[in-house]
């Protein structure tokens, strides 16, 4: 048991994946242990949301491996990978949008507790999986909006169902995609507070802009600029690093 | 069997295919550039062979029924844009399905109202009457050879329209990022009424030229247009390439598999059953031919856009 | 407590009027509108079939003509050689043929779901404007094989001499057919409601709202669809088999392009997606074939007319404009 706790949960090694000329991943090194949050940053187009869809299964790599509980993903698609364990969240929000948030949130415990080939009970009678969905909206505080359409949930609103959706997947590791994204002051704060607990859960791959919010909660953080990691530590360490100053928080602060 | 007939079926299957390309060239551009998927395509090959058939027998000449044909249907192409399928653009492909499928009812109603449930006959016209000599002492009908050149010299205009033209390289814009050519300041109302108007007269050209072959009738388009389909799914739809190659293979295919296929079956079953199996199979075999494709390439031989 | 919403209140309208129409037709002495009734439920039953593929999961076949024809062959040969008192099969094992309703609708279903069960392999592999044109081109490749296969009249098409058995009802008597077909109808409609609120349904309406968020959560949409695919040709084929029964003939124009037009046009002028939507789709349909068909012989063209109508105006079908905007929970 004690050696498990030293194995990373996910383990990317040489990871490579070009568009033509364009190398998006560059040998991509990066391993997330269980209880940590490791932030992925670096300005825009250096390739993060494309990493984050090589391990999600959306891309296949060029080449390099990818694995998750010491399992090799090669060929394994996008459900296979969530029903692994792998919990993500997208960068622009990916709802089953004529679905209310309860309803949204049921997809994800249905297909946790089982399979979906069940042709004649009714969801809303399944007890089950309304109260089961009913908890995890809670968690996020989406509880009074639970049979509003998505499609009417403000942008802050359908950030927290998308938390929720992978929350309710009780995965054994987060894949989060800029959550902060278009949330605001006060929101980044609550959602800052609320994924520092979740480390507890499952460990979080955590890919943001917002600045504040990395460096309140990243165990260590990894700095991607074209494609390449070049830089790996922890907090203090990569605000000390000076190619980091120069090739991404310059670019930030100016 | 002798190689003369082997070249003669393969001569065959290529103005097949040629055919085939003239209409899948309209429907794989009309669907590159706006997105739209048009089963009325056939109508538009159907009023250029009447159109054709029409006026070659008012005024004599077949030429002139070729002009009346692109000019028809081009008309024809133009009126639709216009009236309906400018606002099926922005709909999803149900809707422009179910659309132009009233669109296909509507003509062919009106069509069989204006000229009769019975098919009109085209002739040949004198010019391009009895056959070729061929290198190799082959006998090919001059009608159907200048129908291959048609057709080549229509894919070579194309692609010199395209890589060449300003309309080309609007087109090319338009099929890549439709917002960037309306900030360009074209006029994209009148770029998609070109484009429309354009494959609507390739169709209605092989319409006329098909008319001379086989007889005009109503529902004559369908068919085709089934088969153009067939075609641009396997060359990759938005690929005017995709669909030259996919027409010819189509043509080819389809051609030989009819007179090939009896034949091996004759080989270990008596002559009648041999006949119905193998023509019965050699009706499937190009919807073989594309399931084949899609395994390996489910967005066709060239798919368009990566 | 039963709340009854305002489209279930129409849909149970709608089910007592159509049941109402034989009975009202023999007491007008006008037993033709009885056959009409009956093809107006037979058709229903085509587009019960297509709107699940089609309304719930999204899916927009344009072959669904093939399980049609399907269906009617299944009844057709299997009669053709019962009255023939010749086996299908003589060698390794003696097949018969049989003029039991119930044993043609199964092999209707059996045929029809393998069929699907392989078109939706391969065109499910593909969307959009691709598997529309896939789904075109595999039942056109059955319609040609039934046009130049010459065992079974070709392009002729086969005659059943007489409608086929069903123990304890005399599937002659007009009425009596016709209520094999509503009930079956009834049956379908109910079927394709319990699988819209079930676990499948909502995986289903969830991989036509975002495939990508299924995935996600965890259920591969290739499956999901696939069943539904195999399950609406199902359906489909066997409204196919009591429209062979119904018009004692089948012939390759069941498995022509047009007729998976028509299908379409049943779920989109009810309403896309709507319980009820293809049976007021096929009554419309069926009503303007008789109202402008009796006017003109160019009655498709104003048929044409109004599904342009509908397409660019009211994209809610009739269902839509009557009980408005469909709502999830």
């Amino acid at each position: 048991m004690t050696d498990q706790a030293t194995q990373p949960v996910l383990e990317i090694s040489e990871l490579y994946k070009s568009f033509g000329a364009l190398k998006a991943t560059d040998g991509v090194n990066l391993t997330l242990y269980p209880g940590e949050i490791h932030a992925l940053i670096g300005p825009n187009g250096a390739g993060k949301s494309t990493l984050i869809r090589q391990i999600s299964g959306e891309y296949p790599p060029d080449s390099g491996t990818i694995r998750f509980l010491g399992q090799d993903l090669a060929g394994l698609g996008v459900a296979d990978r969530a029903q692994l364990g792998l919990g993500r969240t997208f960068q622009v929000s990916s709802l089953a949008l004529e679905f209310s948030a309860l309803r949204n949130v049921m997809l994800a415990v249905q297909a946790k507790s089982g399979s979906s080939f069940r042709f004649f009970k009714p969801v809303m009678k399944d007890r089950d999986l309304v109260d089961g969905a009913m908890k995890m909206l809670e968690k996020v505080g989406l509880q009074d909006r639970a049979h509003i359409p998505a499609a009417e949930l403000s942008h802050g609103e359908r950030r927290q169902l998308e938390i929720a959706l992978a929350l309710a997947l009780k995965p054994k590791a987060f894949l989060l995609d800029e959550p902060m994204a278009g949330m605001g002051p006060e929101g980044s704060k609550t959602l800052t507070g609320f994924l520092g607990g979740l480390r507890d859960q499952a460990p979080i791959l955590l890919v943001e802009h917002d600045m504040d919010a990395v460096f309140a909660l990243a165990d260590r953080i990894s700095v991607l600029v074209y494609g390449r990691v070049v830089a790996t530590g922890t907090v203090d360490e990569i605000r000390g690093n000076r190619i980091v100053r120069e090739a991404y928080l310059g670019e930030e602060t100016s | 069997m002798t190689s003369a007939l082997i070249i003669e079926q393969l001569l065959n299957g290529l103005q097949f295919g040629v055919m085939l390309f003239l209409m899948a060239a309209g429907l794989t551009l009309v669907f590159g550039v706006m997105g739209l998927i048009n089963l009325a395509h056939g109508s538009l090959y159907m009023v250029g062979a009447f159109a054709c058939a029409a006026v070659a027998s008012y005024t004599g000449s077949f030429w002139l029924g070729v002009v009346a044909s692109l000019a028809a249907s081009a008309a024809a192409g133009a009126l639709v844009e216009v009236t309906v399928i400018r606002r099926l653009y922005n709909r999803d492909h149900l809707d422009q399905v179910l659309a132009t499928f009233a669109l296909i009812l509507i003509f062919s109603e009106g069509t069989r109202y204006l000229f009769g449930s019975f098919p009109l006959f085209l002739n040949v016209p004198d010019m391009l009457a009895g056959p070729i000599s061929l290198p190799g002492g082959l006998q090919y009908p001059l009608y159907r050879f200048a129908i291959i050149v048609v057709g080549a010299l229509v894919a070579f205009g194309l692609y010199l329209l395209i890589s060449r033209t300003r309309l080309g390289i609007r087109i090319r814009a338009g099929e890549s990022d439709r917002a960037m050519i309306a900030a360009l300041g074209i006029d994209i109302r009148l770029l998609y009424t070109i484009v429309f108007a354009l494959g609507a007269a390739l169709a209605g050209l092989a319409g006329a030229l098909v008319g001379a072959i086989q007889s005009v009738q109503v529902g004559m388009g369908e068919p085709v247009l089934i088969l153009a389909f067939v075609v641009i799914v396997i060359g990759g739809i938005g690929s005017i390439k995709g669909a030259l190659v996919g027409a010819v293979l189509v043509g080819v295919v389809d051609t030989l598999g009819r007179f090939l296929l009896p034949q091996f079956f004759q080989l270990f079953m008596d002559n009648a059953q041999a006949t119905s199996i193998g023509s019965a199979l050699a009706s499937m075999s190009i919807y073989i031919l594309m399931a084949l494709v899609l395994v390996v390439k489910p967005k066709g031989l060239f798919p368009a856009n990566g | 407590m039963v709340r009854l919403s305002k489209e279930n209140g129409l849909n149970c309208v709608l089910a007592l009027a159509l049941l109402a129409a034989p009975f009202v037709a023999t007491a007008l002495d006008e037993p033709f509108y009885i056959t009409l009734a009956t093809r107006v439920a037979i058709l229903a039953i085509a587009g019960v079939g297509l709107n699940l593929a089609l309304g719930l999961g999204g899916l927009v076949s344009f072959g669904h003509a093939a399980f049609f024809g399907l269906g009617g062959y299944a009844a057709g040969i299997l009669a053709s050689h019962a009255l023939n008192y010749e086996p299908i099969l003589s060698s390794p094992f003696e097949l018969n043929g049989t003029t039991q309703m119930l044993v043609i609708w199964f092999v209707a279903l059996l045929v029809s779901g393998l069929a699907a069960l392989l078109i939706g392999f391969f065109s499910l592999r593909t969307s959009g404007v691709y598997f529309i044109m896939i789904t075109l081109a595999f039942a056109q490749m059955i319609y040609y094989f039934a046009i130049s296969w010459p065992a079974y009249g070709g392009e002729d098409g086969l005659s059943i001499y007489v409608r086929n058995v069903l123990p304890g009802v005399n599937t002659m008597d007009p009425i009596s057919f016709f209520m094999i077909a509503f009930v079956l109808l009834m049956l379908v409609i109910l079927f394709s409601s319990m699988i819209k609120n079930s676990r499948f349904g909502a995986a289903l309406q969830a991989a036509r709202q975002n495939d990508e968020r299924l995935a996600t959560v965890g259920i591969h949409p290739f499956g999901i669809r696939l069943t539904t695919f195999v399950i609406s040709a199902m359906i489909t084929a066997l409204s196919g088999a009591l429209f062979a029964d119904l018009n004692r003939f089948v012939s390759p124009d069941m498995l022509a392009w047009h007729m998976s037009g028509e299908i379409m046009v049943f779920v989109i002028l009810g309403g896309v997606g709507r319980l009820f939507g293809p049976v007021v789709g096929a009554a419309l349909f069926i009503l303007i074939e008789s109202v402008f068909g009796g006017i003109s012989e160019y009655w498709m063209f104003y048929l044409g007319l109004v599904l342009l109508g509908v397409v660019l105006y009211a994209r809610g079908g009739v269902i839509g404009f009557l009980a408005g905007k469909e709502k999830h929970d």
